[in-house]
């Protein structure tokens, strides 16, 4: 790109290009902006809100944000860290999460997201507890999306990279929830080997692949390993 | 399938497709789903995702004729109970049912624009209002002895709502006409005027004006006109805002009744200034009553040349109506262009903003009905004309739509910056003890607050005004507003998709009891984050009658919340010890399980 540009963000002078969102140039610059719906290889949808940022003092989304020169952006203060807690609660609220029993355990980035933060027990808010079935028609993958967290990563990565369309939303609000293009999974065109179903995508646990459950021993799991967005301050709540 | 084909197999005329689709087979199946998808080169799941998002689409059949109970609060007020009972009775379902027979849907629907002559409903495309339980019995007979909607006798409505193209029960109720839109109109004068200058002129003097839109958000409408003419395109849109989905709001109708010419010769101005050559009227489906009488008013105007391929001084400058389907979000201006191209009426990320890629790519302007009437009317009669009401910054007459307690609900165009009191004054609502500007998103003040004025300054309104007496419960109303949110949320971002629903679920606890001072804490920081991080207007402002009614009334929080004496002994019941392990057993659920009314 021929012209950059400068912005700051918490203090750090961080350059960007024309087009490129607040994200992706702190990405760029090795700076970590805490994230769910985004994910590297898939168009910004600006949905999860865990992004938010203050840019000259207005709330935005840096996913979806272009950056702007000269701006003074603000994402580590005690204000936005209570929004991104609030917001990771109320999609642990909003599904069935029980970490203990589930196979994301341990890769799972909403999770890996609640200890980055310092979120470790359960909170204020009450639980909404959805009952829906629980698609296990296909031979190798089962939908489960009662711990969807909305992300749409699946929708993106089957209909931008596989070129599918197996998943798309459906319903609106709170009611809201992923569809699949058929009557369940094994009426669709869907493979275990494509890009939507790979392990991380679904940044929860909703896409399983059978018979892989439980593949990966507790202590040697991703955020086992290193916390989600590196090793850095975790927050004390 | 023929209906597709009437729309060019166009993808985005999907809305409309599944419009005629559900009006003809009553419901939208997954077999006409895989139907709808082949041909129009689409995916099933896609057709789903439309048809699940439209409150006017099913997926199992409905009956012939649907009937739909406004519940709005104004119309809880004034009795939407007792109707429902006397529907419900006689034709022998509940809420959410169709009748065996298919002959009849029941079901409630948030407010459809009669506030000022609540209760009211809507059977299929027919309004009915004033609704007394004799009135309902009368109609629920008529429907149960095989009349269909139009064949029901009904008291007349007035002013243009006699045409026969319109026909319809419907009151405008207009109790003050001002100068600017009520009042005496010449047919085309500003539009006669406008032609005869150059388009940046015309732009200037709409910001001269200082005209502000009047759809609720205020922002400067020449200028969102020139950054649209700035954006170099092949084709400019213009779209006219007529979604008024505002509960409370109902100015909008009486324009499109009884001001259609103006409103369109003000789109019109509009294509000229910014080089449109598309246009459309987003007209919300409840309005679908004045649907006729509008394509005959864009009819005579192609045959009058000023609208179609005989507007040469317009570039062909033609409007469509693309007809709403039931989601109050479609008339925020971004989630609306998404319905237009026949998409999940979703708003778009910003940047880009519609003026610089909107409907289908191309800049577009949309513009409320009342500010294109106010346009054609500048161009008229000049920006000092207009200046010379309302305030500094809110120049011009707003029309206000006022209904609930007071003796005269309607319509009234008044200069901006009028006190709320004087408002009350004139609508007749001595007894008035709080009053909520703005509709569901705006604020609830007390009566030591009438004296604000109504204006971009003070107290905005898109126009809606709703009076309540001291004999209505606060915190139900508060209640209502939520619910009204949770339903029409569309559920793209977490904050406003969740928290809305956790911002109910309290206020229903503090309404039973069972909440402490601590409580209000909680709603304020629950309220700031929904109201900081959502994506659009409709989170931004859904935690306003919550906010607003805390700081305003605070004692009526106080009346209901329990001080913690000792230790956690208030807040202790069983209920919430029971909680966690309910969590784990899986039963009960306010979202999921109908039955459940909370923690
Ligand atoms: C949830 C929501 C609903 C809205 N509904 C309407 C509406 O029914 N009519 C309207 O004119 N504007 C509505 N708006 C405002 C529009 O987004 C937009 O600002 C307006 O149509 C622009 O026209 P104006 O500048 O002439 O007011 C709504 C905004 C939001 C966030
Ligand atoms: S999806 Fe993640 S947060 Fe939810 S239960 Fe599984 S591990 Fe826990
Ligand atoms: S299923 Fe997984 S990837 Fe798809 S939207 Fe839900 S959480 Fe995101
Ligand atoms: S704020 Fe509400 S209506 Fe707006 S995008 Fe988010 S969920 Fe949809
Ligand atoms: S990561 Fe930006 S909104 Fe989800």
């Amino acid at each position: 790109m021929a012209e950059t540009f400068t912005f700051s963000l918490d203090g750090g002078k961080i350059s960007a290009h024309p087009g490129q969102s607040i994200m992706e140039a702190a990405d760029a610059a090795g700076v970590y902006i805490p994230r769910l719906c985004d994910t590297e290889g898939l168009k910004p949808q600006g949905s999860c809100r865990v992004c938010v940022v203050k840019m000259n003092g207005r709330t935005v989304a840096a996913c979806t944000q272009p950056a702007k020169a000269d701006s003074v952006v603000e994402s580590e203060t005690p204000e936005i860290l209570g929004y991104r807690r609030d917001l990771v609660r109320m999609l642990f609220h909003e599904g069935n999460h029980l970490c203990p029993i589930c196979e994301a355990s341990g890769r799972c980035e909403l999770q890996a997201m609640a200890y980055r933060l310092g979120i470790t027990q359960s909170t204020k808010y009450p639980y909404l507890q959805p009952v829906r079935p629980v698609d296990a028609s296909h031979p190798d993958i089962v939908l489960d999306t009662n711990r969807c967290i909305l992300c749409g990563r699946c929708i993106r990565a089957s209909r931008d990279i596989d070129g599918k369309n197996v998943f798309e939303y459906v319903g609106r609000g709170i009611h809201k929830k992923v569809g699949v293009n058929g009557d369940n999974l094994a009426d669709t065109n869907v493979s275990i080997d494509d890009r939507a179903i790979h392990l991380d995508i679904c940044p929860v646990g909703c896409i399983i692949q059978k018979g892989r459950g439980f593949f990966t021993p507790i202590g040697k799991r991703q955020f086992d390993l290193a916390p989600i967005g590196g090793e850095e301050k975790g927050h004390e709540e | 399938m023929a209906i597709c084909e009437r729309f060019g197999n166009d993808r985005t005329r999907l809305l409309d497709i599944l419009l005629e689709v559900q009006a003809q087979f009553r419901f939208v199946g997954p077999s006409l789903m895989e139907c709808i998808a082949r041909q129009i080169s689409t995916y099933r799941v896609e057709v789903e995702g439309m048809v699940s998002f439209y409150a006017f689409f099913s997926d199992t059949p409905r009956g012939q004729v649907v009937i739909r109970l406004c519940d709005d609060i104004i119309d809880r007020h004034a009795g939407t109970g007792e109707i429902a009972r006397v529907f419900s009775r006689i034709l022998g379902i509940g809420f959410g049912d169709t009748s065996p027979d298919g002959h009849f849907t029941l079901e409630y629907t948030p407010c459809i624009g009669m506030s000022d002559q609540a209760p009211a409903a809507l059977l299929n495309e027919r309004v009915v209002t004033c609704l007394t339980p004799e009135r309902a019995e009368e109609i629920a007979l008529g429907l149960m002895g095989g009349l269909n909607p139009g064949e029901l006798e009904l008291p007349e409505g007035d002013g243009n709502n006699l045409n026969p193209l319109i026909g319809s029960t419907v009151r405008n109720n207009i109790r003050l006409r001002g100068e600017v839109l009520l009042g005496e109109v010449p047919a085309d004068a500003g539009l006669r005027k406008t032609l005869r200058r150059p388009p940046d002129q015309v732009m200037e003097d709409v910001e001269r004006a200082g005209l502000l839109g009047l759809g609720g958000a205020g922002f400067p409408t020449g200028h969102k006109w020139r950054m649209a003419a700035d954006t170099p395109a092949e084709r400019r849109i213009v779209i006219c805002n007529a979604d008024e989905g505002e509960p409370g709001t109902f100015k909008d109708r009486v324009l499109l009744t009884e001001r259609a010419d103006l409103m369109i010769e003000g789109m019109t101005i509009a294509a000229y200034a910014i080089k449109a050559d598309g246009g459309i009227i987003y007209l919300r489906g409840e309005y679908a009553y004045l649907r006729n009488y509008l394509e005959a008013v864009l009819q005579r105007r192609r045959d009058q040349g000023l609208l179609g391929a005989g507007a040469d001084r317009l570039g062909g400058f033609d409007i469509r109506i693309q007809m709403g389907a039931g989601a109050y979000i479609c008339g925020e201006e971004s989630a609306l262009i998404s319905s237009c191209e026949g998409l999940r009426g979703e708003p778009k990320n910003r940047p880009p903003y519609p003026v610089e890629s909107g409907y289908l790519g191309y800049p577009t302007i949309v513009g409320n009905v009342e500010t294109f009437c106010c346009a054609a009317r500048i161009l008229d009669r000049g920006a000092a004309w207009f200046r010379s009401w309302g305030t500094k910054a809110s120049p011009g007459t707003k029309l206000l739509s006022v209904s609930g307690d007071c003796e005269r609900p309607g319509v009234y165009e008044l200069p901006f910056g009028v006190s709320v009191r004087e408002l009350l004054d004139l609508a007749g609502a001595p007894d008035a003890a709080a009053v909520q500007v703005g509709g569901a998103s705006g604020q609830m003040i007390n009566m030591s607050q009438f004296d604000r004025r109504i204006c971009q300054e003070d107290l905005p309104t898109g126009g809606s005004v709703m009076v309540f007496s001291a004999r209505r419960n606060i915190l139900e109303i508060v209640e209502y507003f939520l619910d009204f949110f949770i339903e029409e949320s569309c559920g793209y971002c977490t904050p406003c998709r969740v928290g809305n629903v956790f911002l109910k679920q309290r206020i229903g606890k503090i309404r039973q009891g069972l909440c402490q001072p601590e409580d209000l804490d909680y709603l304020r920081e629950l309220g700031r984050t929904v109201a900081e991080t959502s994506r659009c207007g409709l989170g931004h402002t859904s935690p306003n009658p919550v906010l607003s009614s805390i700081a305003n009334f605070p004692l009526v929080y106080a009346a209901l919340l329990k001080e913690n004496r000792n230790g956690r002994e208030a807040s202790f019941n069983i209920q919430s010890a029971l909680e966690e392990s309910r969590h784990l057993a899986k039963r009960r659920s306010m979202i999921y399980d109908p039955t459940y009314d909370g923690d």
